[in-house]
């Protein structure tokens, strides 16, 4: 299997579905000449051209609203963000609009759309920047919510979520773009709502996703050393959710740690908190643990930024409290 | 840039469009849009009693009074092109659908929330959707509706399709930053939409010189290579030539148009409105530019008025029909809670 980075696997992903089908566009700022602001794009204006790969203004309100109207009379647009944190001014148009227009419309019309780019916290972007918003688009019914973790992932994720006839919201961590891994080659499909353990256990059980799978395989193995085994279940696309995955790890593990680098008021680890107490109360030998961002917002200085975003000790520290 | 003027009836005089000569060709026309004009009006009033009644929950935007724009697009659309409208939206539906009766009977089930509705009483007065018919949505959230409009256009632009998209919004709409991206990428994109801004003088309650820092709100396409148009709604006619013009330059030349078309409202802006801040005199005045009266004092200088009475006899029918039509169909089904909100084959909201 080649390996290759995250963000040539979401190049991969992107090039293979517009090579299949021809109402498959890429519309976003700066993803044309400049090659992607973050260089997911490389090389595709060059193979697709003008007309499939389209550069536009900074207008996300506007350009997120064409490619709602666009996908609901046959185009199927993958509209770039720069990063989720410019969501926002589209929030309108994704949350009213394309979430919302199929059952609306009694099913008469679809938005087939992925609307994807960077998200979370990078090295002292400030608190402008530094935004995870799942949560807000994980509270929207009409939507799908994916974050993946590895490149295998992202490609297998993206592929799925562009055929998908639903809007999908794609939140890829931008310190993950540069991460290399092993990448099946062609048609390779990750259904939505399908988790996977990125590490088996029998002590206790880490939920992360997109870049906190990392931090919990780092904490997976200092706890190792201290004869501790971690479970880590990555649930891949947080709506829909796999929940049976994390239920059969909680009743194998019987505690849980829910790791997120979002901040923790009426986040998604409350989600997966209020449906394991539900349905493995039974089967929990101590209280969920949640690690998760301070409650602030990400501070500019490298110092702060280290106190507040999520670290291995607080996730080895809370593990250990689950085994007390 | 200029401003452009639009001659505005004096009140006294005979209205102008009673002195242009009325073309052969347009007699039939000015006829069906007659029957068109006043079937969404009496539609909309059976509406306004069914509320009193309690037979139409949430919110009520009628459309009274504005119905030429309605008809008048309509005439100047194919039928593979497209409409995307606000949420006073009853008549632009009907006329999509020329008016017929089953258009009226689709807007009626739906605002009494039933199974026969247009979105099978999911979406209610302001979300009224018709596949069939190229009606791609009222919306709810003023002016959001302006970059969707340019995504349907680009869709068509893309696939070389020879559609054109109308978009319509309110005066309430243009002082709204999505207002502004949509033309500013559909004149940056060269994409075949046309705005159709209705001023009706009012966003909400509030009158457009407290809204407008300059009046003419078609200077607002200036800065996006736009055409632009501003005239009254009085003469249906009038309405779907000029709209023709930006229709056909839209889908021939790819140039889009913002077009401003001077109109009233009777009625508040919603059922729960009672507009205490207009006076008598000034809706009195409105109503002697009526677009239905002055369709019909037209039709009366070449058609018997028999013929006329005729129209006024079946639209009453129609509208009685709509109602019982209405009235005896299924409620909205509540497994459609369930099946409407994914597309995607396999994907349940109950399992997220």
């Amino acid at each position: 299997m080649p390996k290759m980075s995250f963000r040539e696997a979401l190049n991969q992903a992107m090039s293979e579905e517009m090579q299949r089908d021809p109402n498959v566009l890429l519309m976003g700022e700066e993803v044309g000449y400049y090659n992607g602001a973050y260089k997911v794009s490389q090389g595709m204006l060059a193979r697709f051209g003008e007309k499939r790969v389209i550069d536009t203004p900074i207008a996300e309100c506007g350009f997120v609203g064409i490619g709602v109207g666009a996908a609901m009379v046959g185009l199927r647009p993958i509209v770039e963000l720069m990063t989720f944190n410019f969501s926002l001014v589209a929030i309108d148009q994704i949350i009213n609009s394309a979430a919302k227009i199929h059952q609306m419309s009694a099913g008469q019309f679809k938005v087939p759309m992925v609307i994807r780019g960077a998200g979370g916290a990078a090295h002292q972007l400030g608190a402008q920047h530094s935004n995870s918003f799942e949560a807000v688009y994980c509270n929207t019914p009409g939507l799908k919510v994916v974050m993946p973790s590895t490149p295998a992932d992202a490609k297998g994720l993206l592929k799925t979520s562009i055929r998908d006839d639903d809007p999908v919201v794609f939140i890829e961590a931008e310190l993950l773009y540069g991460e290399t891994g092993e990448v099946p080659e062609g048609e390779y499909l990750i259904p939505l709502g399908k988790g996977d353990i990125k590490r088996p256990g029998k002590d206790c059980t880490i939920v992360a996703y997109s870049k906190m799978v990392g931090l919990a395989l780092q904490a997976a193995k200092e706890l190792e050393k201290e004869g501790i085994d971690v479970e880590i279940v990555d649930p891949r696309t947080l709506r829909p959710l796999d929940e049976d995955l994390i239920f059969s790890s909680v009743r194998k593990t019987n505690r849980l740690v829910i790791l997120q680098e979002a901040t923790p008021h009426s986040s998604f680890g409350g989600e997966i908190a209020y449906r394991v107490q539900k349905h493995c109360f039974d089967d929990l030998d101590a209280p969920i643990e949640r690690v998760a961002s301070e409650d602030v917002p990400v501070p500019y200085a490298l110092n702060l930024e280290a106190i507040v975003l999520p670290d291995v000790a607080r996730v080895v520290a809370a593990v250990k409290r689950t085994l007390e | 840039m200029e401003t452009v003027t639009t001659p505005v009836p004096s009140q006294e005089a005979v209205h102008p469009a009673l002195l242009k000569p009325l073309a052969d060709a347009d007699v039939p026309v000015l006829r069906d849009a007659y029957r068109q004009m006043l079937f969404i009006r009496r539609t909309e009033e059976a509406a306004a009693k069914a509320y009193g009644q309690g037979k139409i929950g949430g919110f009520l935007h009628l459309v009274i009074g504005q119905e030429s724009i309605c008809v008048g697009a309509a005439l100047a659309l194919r039928p593979a092109d497209y409409m995307v409208t606000s949420y006073r939206e009853h008549g632009h539906f009907m006329a999509k659908a020329g008016s017929s009766l089953a258009s009226g009977k689709a807007v009626l089930s739906e605002l009494w929330a039933k199974d026969t509705g247009c979105a099978r009483g999911l979406g209610g007065s302001m979300h009224m959707f018709s596949a069939e018919h190229r009606f791609l949505g009222g919306y709810g959230i003023v002016g959001a509706q302006a970059p969707l409009a340019a995504g349907v256009a680009f869709g068509s632009k893309y696939q070389n399709l020879p559609e054109v998209t109308l978009c319509f919004l309110g005066d309430g709409a243009v002082n709204q930053g999505a207002f502004f991206e949509g033309l500013s990428l559909a004149g940056l994109w060269k994409l075949p939409v046309v705005f159709i801004v209705e001023n009706n003088q009012y966003s909400m309650g509030t009158p457009l010189e407290r809204t407008l820092a300059h009046p003419d709100i078609t200077l607002r396409a200036s800065g996006f290579a736009m055409q632009r148009d501003r005239f009254v709604s009085d003469d249906v006619l009038e309405v779907r030539d000029r709209i023709s013009a930006a229709v056909e330059r839209a889908r021939t030349e790819f140039v889009p148009s913002l077009l401003e078309i001077e109109t009233y409202r009777y009625r508040g802006h919603s059922m729960s409105d009672p507009g205490n801040y207009r006076t008598k005199e000034e809706i009195e005045r409105w109503k002697k530019r009526d677009s239905i009266e002055l369709a019909r004092t037209r039709l009366l200088k070449v058609l018997p008025e028999a013929e006329l009475v005729a129209i006024d006899d079946q639209v009453r029918d129609w509208v009685a029909e709509a109602v019982r039509f209405a009235d005896e169909s299924p409620p909205a089904q509540e497994s459609s809670i369930w099946t409407t909100v994914y597309a995607q084959p396999g994907t349940d909201p109950r399992r997220m």
